[in-house]
């Protein structure tokens, strides 16, 4: 069904919602298994099949794309359609270019994915599709820049709900971003190949300006519109301070864009540069505690529903590795810290403690409440949604403390000395000293995939089970219209 | 021109976007807390993602 009528007066667009919803659950199976196969060739190294097609460099972005593009932008997607219209109490203003955003987002993830494994790259993190993808890519942003300011624009309650600023902060950001970070020269038309306009050390500070805010503005400030609507809703109870929400988005929004030179700490930037991100990345500590702070404590005085409501306790493990990690980013931001950190897996741990902890969490959660309302029907199963939050809680903590003593141990054997002053152990050592513990990531992988697949199948019976339900009041409508 | 080579100088630029910065957070904190009325206006806006609900939506809450 196209369209949910609210009071026989209000119509939203729902369609678009449960397309990208699904898609979204569809990307993070094939994305999250990416993720474990690479983790895999890491451990056994066998994997690769000696193949440029199964290799490493090439599976990283297919993962990194369907997690952050696929499975997160399009749960973005889903979601801000679904706020907007709920919170703004209109309609989309535009089906026909809210069916061209999902499929040209599709598109795009797909032909990203297909143009790594065929060895185009730009090499750029997070951004490696080239430049007819990133063309692409910025016609649909626009698209849905002008879709979401456009129903903003003709909504029926005079005030924009917090959660359509986050919301609109990340669009307009991602916008910018993308742009900046990928202009570039084909080296012909008819090539997919280009060259960045950037070089050296400029090319460095646009990639990590670019990357950090992609961490902060796609996968921070969405998620946090997200939680801002979400959790006051599956906890059936307003957020804790609307005036805090204020703060912390003024103040997130203004500070992160300063930080991405932290990337860069040792290296050829200027050293005055990276000490004004690092100042930066410290204060950012205070706006993000300030919106955990914000979410957790909208369960005030509801605290039992975090052992009667497994969805609420997806949302509520979101906000605690939300505020781990806003802790452990700016503490590895001191160059003191990052001079031990950087290079190693302990970033890697730090990423996927936001991601998975921070970034899935939330959406899993948010889907969860969404989905059955969209079919107008209940969770099939809340036995699968229990197994599906202890399998991924249990993976993301095998894995980041695989990351911590796996990264720690690699800095402090790459800086170590003997006697004579020599580099104590060779690069393959600590290689070599690694093994277990990326196996052990990658076990604590397979448990968070297994979670997601659990979540994918659950949410399509519960799919089924609302069009059986709506089917069956149907009939029952027209046997009634019949006898009367 | 010669004024603007002022604004290339880092030990001038620091300050002036300190005090710039610094006073736009504690106009916003002051805005978000200074006013009693307006707090309550503003608090008043949690509601909002619950008001479509009360116009006898198909949600099953």
């Amino acid at each position: 069904m196209a369209v949910t009528t609210y009071s026989g007066a209000e119509q939203y667009n729902f369609d678009i919602v449960k397309k990208f919803a699904v898609m979204s659950l569809v990307w993070a199976v094939v994305g999250m298994f990416a993720g474990v196969y690479i983790a895999s060739e890491l451990a056994w190294p066998f994997l690769n099949f000696d193949s440029p097609y199964f290799s490493f460099g090439r599976f990283r972005p297919v993962h990194t794309s369907a997690v952050i593009f696929g499975f997160g932008g399009s749960a973005l997607f889903a979601t801000s359609y679904y706020v907007v219209q709920r919170t703004c109490q209109t309609r989309l203003i535009s089906d026909g270019m809210a069916s061209f955003t999902f499929w040209g987002w599709q598109t795009v993830i797909v032909t990203a994915a297909l143009s790594y494994v065929m060895g185009y790259s730009q090499g750029r993190e997070y951004a490696e599709m080239e430049w007819p993808i990133d063309i692409l890519i910025e016609v649909v942003w626009v698209t849905y820049l002008i879709l979401f300011v456009g129903t903003i624009m003709r909504r029926k309650q005079p005030h924009i709900y917090v959660a359509n600023w986050f919301y609109l902060s990340f669009i307009l950001a991602t916008a910018l971003l993308h742009t900046f970070n990928n202009l570039a020269m084909p080296i012909d038309l008819f090539s997919m190949k280009s060259y960045s306009l950037f070089s050296g050390t400029q090319d460095a500070m646009t990639q990590w300006w670019y990357g950090h805010n992609a961490v902060g503005f796609f996968l921070t400030a969405a998620f946090l519109g997200m939680m801002y609507y979400f959790v006051p809703k599956q906890a059936g109870r307003p957020i804790y301070s609307y005036r805090l929400s204020i703060v912390h988005f003024w103040a997130l929004s203004f500070m992160y864009m300063w930080v991405g030179a932290h990337h860069l700490h040792w290296t050829a930037l200027p050293d005055w540069t990276s000490s004004l991100a690092a100042a930066f990345s410290i204060l950012l500590l205070m706006p993000s505690w300030g919106g955990m702070i914000n979410g957790i404590m909208t369960l005030s005085g509801a605290w039992d529903k975090l052992r009667t409501d497994p969805v609420m306790r997806f949302m509520i493990v979101a906000l605690s590795f939300y505020g781990m990690s806003t802790f452990e980013g700016p503490m590895m931001s001191l160059k003191e810290v990052n001079a031990l950190s950087h290079y190693t897996d302990w970033t890697v741990g730090h990423v996927h403690s936001g991601a998975l902890g921070w970034v899935a969490m939330i959406s899993f959660g948010s889907l969860y409440h969404m989905m059955p309302k969209l079919w107008d029907t209940k969770i099939y199963s809340r036995k699968l949604v229990e197994w599906h939050f202890w399998l991924a809680t249990i993976g993301i903590v095998l894995y980041i403390v695989a990351m911590w003593i796996s990264g720690i141990t690699q800095g402090l054997m790459w800086r170590a000395f003997d006697e004579f002053g020599n580099l104590q152990y060779s690069f393959v050592e600590s290689v070599a000293a690694m093994m277990p513990f990326y196996a052990m990531r990658a076990i604590g992988g397979m448990f968070f995939l297994t979670g997601a697949t659990l979540m994918a199948i659950n949410m399509f019976m519960t799919i089924r089970q609302g069009k059986r339900e709506s089917a069956a009041l149907e009939a029952k409508l027209a046997a009634k219209m019949a006898h009367a | 021109m010669e004024w603007l080579m002022w604004f290339s100088k880092p030990e001038n630029t620091k300050p002036l976007a300190l005090i710039i910065f610094f006073v736009t957070f504690i106009g916003i904190v002051i805005y978000v807390y200074g006013s009693k009325k307006r707090s309550k206006r503003l608090e008043s806006y949690r509601d909002i993602p619950f008001l479509d609900d009360q116009e006898g939506s198909k949600d099953k809450q």
